[in-house]
């Protein structure tokens, strides 16, 4: 029998907003243990929650930029159950009236196909603590640093069918969060994580199998080996005529398998009820179309004025769009050097990869947008040729100096000056009356190895054109 | 001095008849002498207390003249103040030591009050008689065998005994007007919304709304004045500006219309209160008033949605209690699960875990729709009972409770108790301001009356209820108790 997996994610991305969702305490990743943390916080009894507007304009831009419907009167409720790191022994979060209703978001898959995937929802929410278990013996440490900051819960729609659109769909969200600047989405600190729900059911049925739910994953690597190695563990407890049962595997990174976790745990019940602290959050089209004017130009929009502006492939323009930096970069480097065209082909080829070699971001690239605009011009202005751009290129990487300095302390300046390059052409005809005769003879491909000589003698720095154009004349 | 009210103790501050300090001794005297056997303070505040009445009269000096500087109240003990205990009747706090003011003290003592202490209270404010508190029962002083009322009974038996010349209270279903009226004082709640509740300990939270207990309802307008108002601290606080409540107490009631809701003269009522607030109506028939009778005909669901809504409310509110970050825990727990067993188990009396069980059950899963969704419909259709109701008249008048004060320990049947509240509830679920005055002497008892006013309409019951008391001297009558011969 042939069977199809069916994914659903659940996405928390932690909004980075000034201070926290209900307490206005400041919130900044990496601070002392409970520095961060005020009376309401810590749920000292009789403090009441104020709610962070900054929290529900970033919702919003979010739900606009996903051509959502918005929540004009969404509703806070009480999520409650009991953990050291949940002071109040709930979590105000959104069930029945959430910020954000139905949108959607395109990814690119491998093959360059696109495809849909619809948003389900997403919601305001706080965050709860850290408990932290190993620096103590015998004892539980609680960080409420953490604890009601503001998060984006993103459900999707089951339409992902496999880990590799898992992960551009993530990739998506990622980009777009961070075009709005409404959260840092950085995984390994925890400010963008995943909830990954998988089942599998024979290819054509319509129901849903059984879902298991992997949570809190928090690299793009992990989603896409633990999506893989649940359908594997499923397709696994199915041949050997099992049932899938639903719970919350656990994915060990180390051994790259996802374990049941099966224990007489009962299903929790969670008791939601408006939560009477709080009014409910009221917004009319005027607020919507205000947050709307302000949206910044998304990764879609930007990859199709690429196309058109700039004249890139499809390829070129995802790539370039696909992170708000990289985009930014990009344009830089073009409005700097005044060619998209060489600007794309040197920040897709040379630095993405010097970029990923190094595994650094781009904002942390050693070579600045306005040097590699520079290099780009000289090239366009013949200083030096594009082989010899890729020497001065290696040389910027650990090299600060102006990119017109390096030129000049290297030697690497381009020939153009017909006397000097006249000389290197005369000896190489010289050396070569074979290939010069082949030529006579009208073998027009053997200009080609005569260049290259003339090239090789200058040590690249010959102005090819140049060369060719001499060879030319006085082969004649 | 003690017996006067805060009007006339003001007038005396000014006057330079007596200090504050003067005057805050006189009541910490009285505290030494009478809480003993009454039990409604939880704890004293000696010397803060005549630290603030110093500040008083130096402030009186420079010519500082806000109407309650220097007067001497006490705070209901479910009012957060900085650095004094904060225990809201609970063992789970009787360690807790509040690092910050409520907005109600912080505006009091903007005011210039002195802070004698805090008042005993059912725990977490659950109950009607002051018998659930940690801290013990309190005593009526109109006969020490019978209850002050709740869960504000420390306040009411404070102000009724001169252990202080008003006091602050919080009412959830009845919480400072029954209490009044238990102990022959005015008890006012405003409309929900009109008081902050930040620094107040939440029990149900869509219902709870802090108010006055005093004297007469003149010092109830003096308090509100200074408590009422938008605090940003609290988003279901009102932003509506608040009104000189004492500017309309003496406008004339002519002409004032009157509604007396049949389902608060019906079975149940005693003979006896009856009749006094049958005389009391007399009253203001005197005053130019008509009375028709209305019908509320919702309210017998009111005390059945309450006990859905207010216990869904708590059961979560109480959650914080956990023993992990302030308050009681239990020695030596074994485990995460034995912590929170037996912290809650321990920490908690019997009616606040009844009632924390009973909400927990209205809000599970398969009963949510059951209970606590048709509560919510039933509080709509009181709400609106109301409003109908306010389109034929201006005030509704009735009794505070269906008697006087009962004897400690007889009603131990926690439906009989909840069923104490059956002609307040629906004030709190409506969101509405009511007053509780004294009205009549039963048996050598106090009973109360209630006037219930629209929605933000508290200028105009608080000048009902003057009026009535510059008729009538039952808000002066006084018990026998620490009457000095």
């Amino acid at each position: 029998m042939e069977w199809e997996s069916v994914i659903g994610l659940e996405v928390h991305v932690s909004l980075s907003t000034k201070s926290k969702l209900f307490s206005g305490t400041a919130s900044e990743f990496g601070a002392e243990p409970n520095t961060q943390a005020n009376i309401f916080d810590l749920a000292l009894p009789g403090t009441l929650p104020v709610f962070n507007e900054e929290a529900l304009k970033m919702a919003v831009r979010f739900g606009l930029a996903i051509g959502a419907d918005i929540g004009k009167h969404s509703v806070f409720d009480r999520k409650n159950y009991f953990y050291p790191d949940l002071p109040k022994g709930y979590q105000v979060t959104q069930l029945d009236f959430p910020i954000v209703g139905k949108g959607s978001l395109t990814i690119t898959l491998e093959d360059g196909t696109e495809k849909v995937i619809s948003v389900t929802r997403a919601h305001i929410e706080e965050n709860a603590g850290k408990s932290l278990h190993e620096e103590f013996s015998a004892r539980s440490g609680i960080d409420l640093n953490r604890a009601g900051e503001p998060l984006l819960e993103i459900v999707s729609e089951p339409e992902i069918t496999n880990a590799k659109e898992a992960v551009a769909y993530l990739k998506k969200l990622h980009s777009i969060v961070r075009y709005l600047d409404i959260s840092d989405a950085i995984m390994a600190q925890g400010s963008m994580r995943c909830d990954v729900n998988v089942s599998i059911r024979p290819k054509g049925e319509t129901d849903l199998g059984t879902r298991t739910e992997i949570k809190n994953i928090n690299s793009f690597r992990f989603v896409e080996k633990a999506i893989k190695s649940e359908i594997i563990r499923q397709h696994e407890v199915i041949e050997d005529g099992g049932e899938v049962l639903q719970e919350t595997p656990r994915y060990d990174a180390n051994k790259d398998i996802t374990t049941s976790m099966r224990s007489k745990e009962v299903e929790n019940d969670y008791r939601y009820f408006p939560e009477p602290d709080l009014l409910p959050v009221v917004i009319d089209d005027s607020y919507i179309s205000a947050v709307k004017a302000e949206l910044p130009e998304l990764p879609d929009a930007k990859k199709e004025r690429f196309i058109e502006e700039f004249s890139l492939s499809t390829y070129d323009a995802g790539v370039l769009t696909a992170t708000r930096e990289m985009a930014e970069y990009f344009e830089e480097v073009t409005q700097g050097c005044g060619d998209a065209k060489l600007a794309a082909n040197w920040v897709t080829g040379d630095l993405l990869a010097l970029l990923n070699k190094n595994d650094i971001e781009i904002t942390e690239s050693p070579i600045q947008s306005d040097r590699l605009a520079t290099l780009i011009s000289r090239i366009k202005d013949s200083t030096v040729s594009g082989k010899i751009a890729k020497t001065v290129f290696e040389t910027m990487i650990d090299d600060s100096a102006a990119v017109d300095e390096i030129i000049e302390q290297k030697g690497l300046k381009q020939v153009t000056d017909s006397g000097e390059i006249g000389k290197l052409v005369d000896e190489v005809i010289t050396n070569n009356p074979d290939q010069v005769q082949q030529f006579k003879d009208g073998k027009e491909a053997v200009l080609g190895y005569l260049v290259g000589q003339v090239m090789k003698i200058s040590q690249g720095k010959a102005n090819p054109g140049k060369v060719n154009e001499l060879l030319r004349e006085k082969i004649k | 001095m003690i017996e006067k009210t805060a009007a006339e103790l003001s007038q005396a501050l000014a006057n330079g008849e007596i200090s504050s300090v003067e005057l805050t001794q006189s009541y910490l005297d009285r505290i030494k002498k009478y809480n003993e056997e009454l039990n409604s303070y939880i704890t004293v505040c000696e010397e803060s207390a005549l630290v603030q009445a110093k500040e008083a009269d130096k402030k009186r000096v420079h010519s500082d003249s806000s109407p309650l500087l220097g007067i001497p109240l006490a705070h209901k003990d479910i009012f957060c103040t900085n650095g004094v205990t904060t225990t809201c009747g609970s063992r789970m706090l009787h360690n807790f030591i509040a690092p910050y003011d409520a907005t109600v003290v912080g505006k009091l003592n903007d005011a210039g009050v002195v802070m004698l202490g805090k008042t005993n209270m059912d725990e977490f404010a659950m109950g009607s008689s002051n018998e659930t508190s940690f801290f013990g029962p309190v005593r009526n002083p109109w006969d020490t065998n019978r209850v002050p009322g709740g869960s504000s009974g420390g306040s009411a038996a404070a102000v009724a005994a001169d252990l202080c010349t008003m006091a602050t209270g919080t009412d959830t279903g009845g919480s400072i007007r029954q209490p009044a009226a238990f102990c022959g004082i005015t008890g006012f709640k405003p409309s929900y919304g009109r008081v902050s509740r930040w620094g107040m300990i939440a029990f149900a939270s869509s219902l709870d709304q802090a108010g006055p207990l005093t004297k007469s309802a003149e010092d109830a307008a003096l308090m509100t004045n200074v408590m009422a108002g938008l605090d940003k601290k609290d988003s279901t606080s009102i932003d509506k500006p608040v009104e000189d409540y004492t500017a309309t107490l003496n406008d004339s009631l002519e002409g004032l219309k009157i509604g007396i809701p049949k389902q608060h003269f019906a079975e149940g009522l005693t003979a006896d209160v009856e009749k006094g607030i049958q005389e009391a109506l007399c009253e203001y028939e005197k005053l130019g008033a008509s009375i028709t009778e209305v019908d509320l005909p919702n309210n017998h669901l009111s005390v059945s949605a309450y006990y859905v809504v207010a216990p869904a409310e708590a059961s979560a509110n109480l959650s914080r209690y956990d023993g992990v970050r302030y308050g009681y825990r239990c020695a030596n727990p074994v485990d995460l699960e034995d912590m929170y067993n037996r912290t809650r188990s321990e920490g908690f009396g019997e009616e606040v875990k009844r009632r924390i069980l009973v909400g927990t059950y209205a809000l599970s899963a398969g009963y949510y729709d059951a209970y606590y969704r048709k509560a919510q419909k039933i509080r709509r259709l009181i709400k609106n009972d109301f409003v109908e109701t306010f389109k034929e008249v201006d005030v509704i008048i009735g009794p505070t409770s269906p008697h006087t004060a009962f004897e400690l320990g007889t009603k131990t049947d926690p439906v009989t108790m909840y069923l104490e509240d059956i002609y307040t509830i629906a004030v709190n679920l409506a969101g509405l301001p009511a007053i509780s005055i004294p009205a009549g002497i039963a048996n050598g008892l106090p009973l109360g009356m209630q006037i219930v006013g629209r929605d933000f309409g508290e200028a105009q019951i608080l000048n009902v209820a003057h009026q009535f008391q510059q008729q009538t001297d039952w808000h002066r009558q006084k018990p026998n108790f620490g009457q000095e011969t």
